[in-house]
């Protein structure tokens, strides 16, 4: 869906979320473990109880985790799922999930799904890596090819492996291919957004960009909205053109408690608080209750977190983090 | 001082064997604190390179992720994975890529399983996933990975093949470029027989011994060539406990 009128695209995440996510869709998030994962957006798909939802992801950690624990989620697809050093063995909600044989899920490595998103972002089928021929990732699926063919969402073949046609060598060069990824849905946070949907990322923009590209549908969940003219000056600093972008929803805070590069540090009171509480089913239960259901958007979720908590996570301009942040979480 | 801990000799004991000049992809915890040593103390232009696009990061304060934003501030160039990755896998780099990793499971062939423990379908232990160390590891010049020494986690089979090491589970060579170099541990560090390829003992630190370093490897290890690591300068430990990991966060 490209709309190349330039429109004021802006609207609420609930607005958004109603009108392009949809129960069975195939999403896509931004960001990276605990950094500018678009949580705002995150939220309302739990809010509204989305349901059976494909994910598929690089590595992702805190939307990706939270909307697994919140039994959203039906397959998934993903290289690394966790928060880093606040879940040091993986995200307490994907863990439990494949622990428990909830979801069907399929691993690729961070590459493979870098390439999939640019396959799909390019407008190609696949796109082929060297090495890593002989690895699980690329013997073992984790879907079965029955339920492969069923799906009209999933490629039938996990991964194959293609021979070099350009070779002059007499030995054979195999390469392994990985098939693009087309989702549904994109859902992204960015620093800067304006009305029509240009967006400029500050920071490190992950996959973000191919994403985007790579989607049917893209939510872009911005800091700032700002005029089109203030980044039309510097252009080369915008990624994506606006005509990709069905909706721009402003949410200051919304990463939290992830970090926004320039904005804000990720929140490691929160992070830990989250990983604690997902680690029974009971205790998350009470965090969903309290953060997301309890709430009726993103203001009244960060109201919960308190202004003095969010004042010492933000950013000092220079180095675009919290420095001398107690990060041990107490 | 206070006695040296275990993790602080790892940390230290990776960071002698980075080289000066090299691009030192980093996972993330205890592999960014050796990146972060060796280029304060002896490795002074090497760069130190992360997957999610930050490249030469100038690291003031510790990472808690490679997607955190101190990977960023300063660093000569700050992009996506798309980037990261092609520079990785281009020969023209990769030949200078030390890779610095951590797994759940390591086998005598270096390869390891950072995946899940028991059947892969529905396994027992799921972790994160493997991410972007299995492809580091296939492209990187050499790699050197840090495990804790325990039984459980030094065996004959993986459950789950992540990442490859010098010869595949089966035995055959491993078409990756990358070969484990070294393998660090809270007692002591091993290599790779020239020939097997299999791993042996190389050292062990003060207060271990290859004794009680064989009871915690759960296959047949040489442990005749060990010998004792020397221990860390103070000026160096120092420098991770005032200077690097001041939170104490990893260390």
């Amino acid at each position: 869906m490209i709309t190349l009128k330039k429109q004021s695209k802006v609207m609420s995440a609930r607005e958004a979320i109603a009108e392009f996510v949809h129960d069975g869709d195939l999403i896509t998030f931004g960001g990276f473990t605990i950094t500018r994962n678009p949580m705002g957006l995150c939220h309302e798909i739990i809010r509204q109880n989305k349901k059976n939802l494909h994910v598929a992801v690089h590595s992702q950690g805190q939307a990706f985790d939270l909307l697994v624990g919140a039994g959203c989620v039906a397959v998934l697809e993903v290289a690394y799922g966790g928060t880093a050093r606040f879940s040091p063995g993986g995200g307490p909600c994907f863990r439990r999930a494949i622990e428990k044989g909830r979801v069907l899920f399929e691993d690729y490595t961070n590459f493979q799904m870098t390439l999939r998103f640019l396959a799909g972002a390019m407008g190609v089928p696949f796109l082929p890596l060297r090495g890593s021929l002989e690895i699980d990732v690329v013997k073992k699926w984790g879907i079965p090819p029955e339920i492969r063919r069923r799906n009209p969402k999933l490629t039938n073949e996990k991964i194959a492996l293609v021979e070099n046609p350009f070779s002059e060598s007499e030995e054979k060069e195999t390469l392994v291919a990985v098939p693009a990824l087309r989702p549904d849905v994109a859902l992204i946070h960015a620093q800067q957004a304006d009305p029509e949907g240009t967006v400029r990322f500050g920071g490190l923009t992950f996959t973000d960009v191919e994403q985007v590209k790579a989607a049917e549908r893209v939510i872009v969940s911005c800091e700032e909205l700002v005029d089109p003219e203030t980044l039309r000056k510097d252009p080369v600093r915008n990624q994506v053109p606006f005509f990709l972008v069905n909706a721009v929803v402003p949410i200051p805070f919304g990463a939290h408690p992830t970090a926004c590069y320039g904005y804000y540090d990720y929140d490691p009171v929160h992070l830990k608080r989250y990983a604690e509480a997902a680690r029974e089913e009971a205790s998350l239960r009470e965090y969903l209750k309290t953060y997301i259901h309890g709430t009726r958007d993103h203001g009244e979720y960060l109201a919960l977190i308190g202004d003095q908590a969010l004042d010492k996570l933000r950013a000092e301009p220079s180095v675009g983090y919290a420095p001398g942040l107690d990060r041990s979480g107490r | 001082m206070r006695e040296v801990t275990p993790r602080e000799r790892m940390v230290l004991a990776a960071a002698r064997r980075i080289r000066d000049g090299e691009i030192v992809f980093c996972g993330t915890g205890i592999s960014m604190i050796a990146a972060m040593a060796a280029k304060r103390i002896h490795a002074r232009s090497s760069v130190i390179f992360f997957e999610t696009g930050a490249i030469d990061s100038r690291l003031e304060e510790l990472p808690l992720s490679v997607g955190d934003p101190r990977v960023v501030t300063g660093a000569s160039v700050g992009t996506g994975l798309v980037d990261s990755f092609a520079i990785l896998q281009n020969p023209r780099t990769a030949s200078r890529v030390v890779a610095v990793l951590g797994a759940a499971q390591i086998d005598p062939y270096g390869n390891l399983n950072s995946t899940c423990i028991g059947d892969y379908a529905r396994p027992k232990v799921r972790f994160p996933g493997s991410g972007g160390a299995s492809d580091a590891a296939v492209y990187a010049a050499r790699t050197i990975i840090f495990m804790r020494l325990e039984k459980r986690r030094f065996v004959e089979r993986l459950d789950y093949f992540s990442t490859p090491g010098w010869r595949n589970p089966g035995g055959e060579p491993s078409l990756a470029h990358g070969r484990p170099e070294v393998v660090i541990t809270d007692e002591g560090t091993f290599m790779f027989n020239e020939s097997s390829r299999r791993m042996y003992l190389a050292s062990y630190f003060p207060g271990s011994s290859p004794e009680s370093i064989e009871d915690k490897v759960g296959f047949d290890i040489d442990t005749g060539r060990a010998v004792e690591e020397p221990s860390p300068a103070h000026e160096s430990v120092d420098l991770l406990r005032k200077h690097i990991d001041p939170q104490h966060l990893i260390l």
